[in-house]
């Protein structure tokens, strides 16, 4: 065996038995959930109260309880013997904090997790997982590429379904089956809209681009989508891109305060954003050739670039070292449990 | 000296990459912040509107992002909370429902007197990128019917009356790309004149400079800015401080110091070799 | 007709969508085509995995390199898509407590929030992280002041570097201080020296002139890319010719 091979099997084997061990003692990778049971009638009754409340204090006032409420009175009471029997568990993640009540005992209302205990530990494997291609491409990384890739498919894929399908296509052509199933809060003025037909059909030819035959079909939807996009861009674009930056270059060249005094460094720097902006729109101008004093100016074109370049270089590595923050914060906090400073432990 | 780092292997540097974050996070390394005037401008939008205004939060981040931009949403949710401004949740994020989700667990936690459906509610996602805001801008509700819960719109105090975001005082966008802010900008902000502030990440912030402060009054570029957001709040709301959750920006910050000059240690000892061989003649 | 038919839908439908935001008439037409539009991107996302799993599926079929991990792109697909769908371990509405299916489909507790919680998100983020090694490593080997350009965008990102942690004020302000001290000037007056008010200047100055004229630059192309899709002018979204 290898002495390299050897070193990594110890310290898989040592670095492994050490987190077990204090995963064991209960001092990390364990995660732990607050439960509350949810009772359907006790919840309208509730609701219930809570309108007759207002009505006492209406009347009370002179008033009478308004219409809506009375109404809303009416069908909560007319649904309260449907909801006998029917309760559930909600459960809601419970913080490293939470654990025990102020008096220092253990929280009863907070229980241990399995399910998520063991997803915390996928988390952090798959983390590391994804982290071993900084070592080289192995087979650890592409097990943990391929699940990624299939789950977030997937998920684009549900929310797709719930969101867009659901809500505005099948809500709109068969409201009332959706208002029986899955979508119960659908406007009661919802109707059945037959233009939605088009949509309808322009997504199965969309679908239709995975048939072996007949893909052709999907342009059409896809000529939609794209002449959509180009109908709506090209308006935005040259509104907010075009017309309001030039307006918004047209500004005072010598700026004076309010009891006129002059205000250098506004001045120049206004007058230099309005030559950098020339300066850089004529490099763009390839039509022309970069000579004279065209030349001369798109130079100062490519300095302003440079410095915007350079400055675009910085703020992305700023961005990128914030992710690892944010990855290790995971690792030491919420897996390994790490006393991190600020934080109660 | 200069064959070792002419042949460095480049996990060294991963590792001492790794190292200068992972340190100064472990010892909790937390430097000062003052709010830069490009971040004031961005508090006091939200400050200077009256207690109770509308308010769209807009949060269109996934999780490949979130270490950049959750400390400076979560600010945002607090400083509006404090101000008892009404929320409006939306994205434009398929994989920021979840996001969106934590951000309303901090009302829930901190401020019990928000109400759902009174001073928050959440709508949730719809897919199509600038066509939901194509449409949320003149008629909200023929997109969105109900809410993540199922509720009808029409039941719930703050969406009743709700025709399109035309009406809201302003428009917090959180933006990890395309779409954004830029699209919020191009097809809510600039046509119908709604005022916006934004908070996007290093990468995304550059590009968002010129529609400041015309088209967009204030924008946070970065983690660094994020943290001066979290310091003007504190600021102007100190109790907020007992709450260690409220400066995660903050303390984000230490490790940002101390990789930022290994990237600058790192340039410049590259750039050594690069004249050195370049004297020598090496190609 | 495989290829007329969708330059006339294309242009029909951006025509109505730009004579929507003129004509107060045509807005409800353009109000109905973005909600159109809007089921069709997310039929895109079903298409999007139709086509990873018929993708993966061939893989297999045919054996190639990797087609292993091809089964598990799939397991994890469909696992996660049957959760999703079936909304796995979600609770009612509390509204509508009758409805088993009320539920939304991302409750805390429920199997679909699971594998977000548990799997999409820490592997996501974990994968764009990494990008921090390589930009280290990238700095270190390829950016190199080569000529004045690189000198200028080198430098610019130094400042910025610099400016944007505490370590700009650590190291300025002292100069400043010294500064003023020696000048006889006040602190105030020569805080604009400061790295972080450099940075600040940067970026209100230099980069807001030069990203304006990109802006405009980009608005120029999209326009006439997008005035060329609705004339037919260009077709490349058709495909090749069948």
């Amino acid at each position: 065996m290898k002495n390299s091979t050897i070193i990594w099997l110890v310290l898989l084997v040592v670095g492994g038995g050490y987190l077990m061990f204090r995963t064991g003692s209960g001092s990390m990778g364990r995660a732990y959930v607050r439960h509350e049971t949810f009772d359907a009638k006790a919840s309208f009754e509730e609701q219930i109260q809570k309108l007759d409340n207002e009505e006492q204090k209406d009347i009370a006032d002179g008033k009478k309880l308004p219409e809506a409420k009375s109404a809303a009175r009416e069908r909560l009471e007319a649904r309260l013997p449907d909801l006998e029997g029917i309760t559930w568990t909600k459960v809601k993640s419970a913080e490293r904090g939470e654990l025990t009540t102020d008096a220092g005992q253990p929280d009863p209302a907070v229980v241990f997790s399995w399910s998520r205990t063991i997803g915390l530990w996928i988390a952090a494997l798959g983390t590391f997982a994804i982290m071993s291609f900084l070592w080289g491409d192995n087979v650890f990384y592409k097990l943990a590429e391929a699940v990624v890739v299939g789950a977030s498919a997937a998920y684009a894929m549900v929310v797709g379904f719930w969101t867009g399908i659901i809500q505005n296509l099948f809500g709109k052509l068969i409201p009332s089956v959706m208002r029986d199933t899955v979508l119960p809060g659908l406007p009661s003025s919802q109707h059945t809209e037959w233009i939605y037909i088009i949509p309808l059909v322009l997504s199965v030819l969309m679908l239709w681009r995975l048939a072996p035959v007949g893909g052709w079909i999907s342009r059409w939807p896809l000529a939609f989508f794209i002449g959509a996009t180009a109908g709506i861009r090209l308006v935005a674009y040259l509104d907010a891109d075009f017309v309001q930056q030039i307006a918004n270059t047209i500004m005072p060249l010598i700026v004076f305060d309010n009891k006129q005094g002059l205000l250098i460094g506004k001045s120049i720097g206004n007058i230099v954003i309005v030559i950098g902006v020339l300066t850089c729109l004529i490099y763009f101008f390839f039509s022309f050739e970069h000579t004279g004093a065209v030349g001369s100016a798109a130079r100062v074109g490519i300095f302003f670039l440079m410095i915007t370049f350079g400055a675009g270089f910085g703020f992305t590595v700023m961005g990128r070292i914030a992710l690892i923050s944010d990855r290790f914060n995971f690792l030491f906090y919420d897996w390994l449990w790490l006393p991190l400073p600020g934080i109660d432990a | 000296m200069s064959d070792f780092f002419r042949n460095l292997d480049r996990r060294w540097i991963f590792l001492v990459m790794g190292l200068s974050v992972a340190i100064p996070m472990l010892m909790g390394v937390v430097f000062p912040e003052e709010p830069s005037q490009e971040v004031l401008d961005v508090f006091n939008a939200v400050e200077d509107l009256e207690d109770g205004s509308n308010i769209l939060m807009a949060y269109d981040y996934d999780p490949a992002s979130k270490g950049e931009l959750e400390p400076m949403a979560a600010a945002f949710v607090r400083h509006c909370a404090e101000k008892t401004h009404k929320l409006y949740f939306i994205t434009l994020w398929p994989a920021a429902i979840p996001m969106l989700q934590k951000n309303i667990e901090i009302l829930n936690r901190e401020y019990p007197e928000y109400t759902y459906g009174e001073h928050y509610v959440n709508l949730g996602f719809r897919p199509g990128n600038e066509g939901v805001i194509k449409v949320v801008v003149t008629d909200l509700k023929k997109l969105y019917g109900n809410d993540v819960a199922g509720t009808d719109l029409n039941e719930l105090p703050m969406t009743a009356n709700l025709k399109n975001i035309q009406g809201m005082d302003l428009i917090v966008n959180v933006s990890a790309g395309t779409p954004g802010t830029k699209e919020w900008v191009q097809y809510a902000g600039t046509p119908f004149d709604i005022k916006m502030v934004a908070g996007v990440t290093g990468v995304g912030y550059t590009p968002l400079v010129p529609y400041v402060p015309a088209q967009l009054t204030g924008v946070l570029g970065a983690i660094k800015a994020a943290a001066e957001y979290e310091e003007a709040v504190l600021q102007n709301y100190p109790e907020l401080r007992k709450n260690p959750a409220t400066q995660e920006g903050l303390r984000r910050m230490g490790p940002q110091l101390v990789a930022h000059m290994l990237i600058i240690t790192l340039i410049i000892i590259g750039n050594i070799i690069f004249f050195m061989d370049r004297k020598r003649g090496v190609a | 007709m495989k290829r007329t038919v969708p330059l006339v839908i294309a242009a029909v439908t951006g025509f109505i969508l730009i004579a929507s935001y003129f004509i107060p008439y045509a807005q409800s037409w353009g109000e109905e085509a973005m909600i159109w539009f809007d089921i069709l991107a997310a039929i895109a996302f079903v298409l999007g995995g139709g086509n990873l799993l018929k993708m993966h599926l061939q893989k297999i079929s045919n054996r190639r390199a990797g087609w292993g991990f091809s089964i598990v792109t799939i397991s994890a697909f469909l696992i996660t898509l049957f959760i999703g769908l079936s909304k796995m371990g979600v609770n009612p509405a509390e509204k509508f407590p009758e409805w088993s299916w009320s539920g939304d489909y991302l409750q805390e507790g429920g199997g679909f929030k699971w594998m977000y919680d548990f799997i999409y998100l820490p592997l996501a983020a974990t994968m764009f992280s990494l990008l921090a090694f390589y930009i280290a490593s990238a700095a270190f080997r390829a950016f190199r002041a080569k000529n004045t350009e690189a000198l200028i965008l080198l430098g610019t990102a130094f400042i910025v570097l610099f400016g944007r942690t505490y370590a700009g004020i650590y190291v300025s302000q002292p100069i400043i201080d010294g500064l003023a001290s020696i000048t006889g000037a006040e602190v105030e007056s020569l805080m604009s020296l400061r790295l972080d008010r450099i940075t600040s200047t940067i970026t209100q100055v230099f980069i807001l002139a030069g990203n304006r004229a990109i802006t405009i630059g980009i608005a120029l192309g999209i326009v006439s890319l997008s005035l060329k899709v609705l004339m037919g002018v260009d077709r490349s979204y058709l495909g090749s010719e069948e």
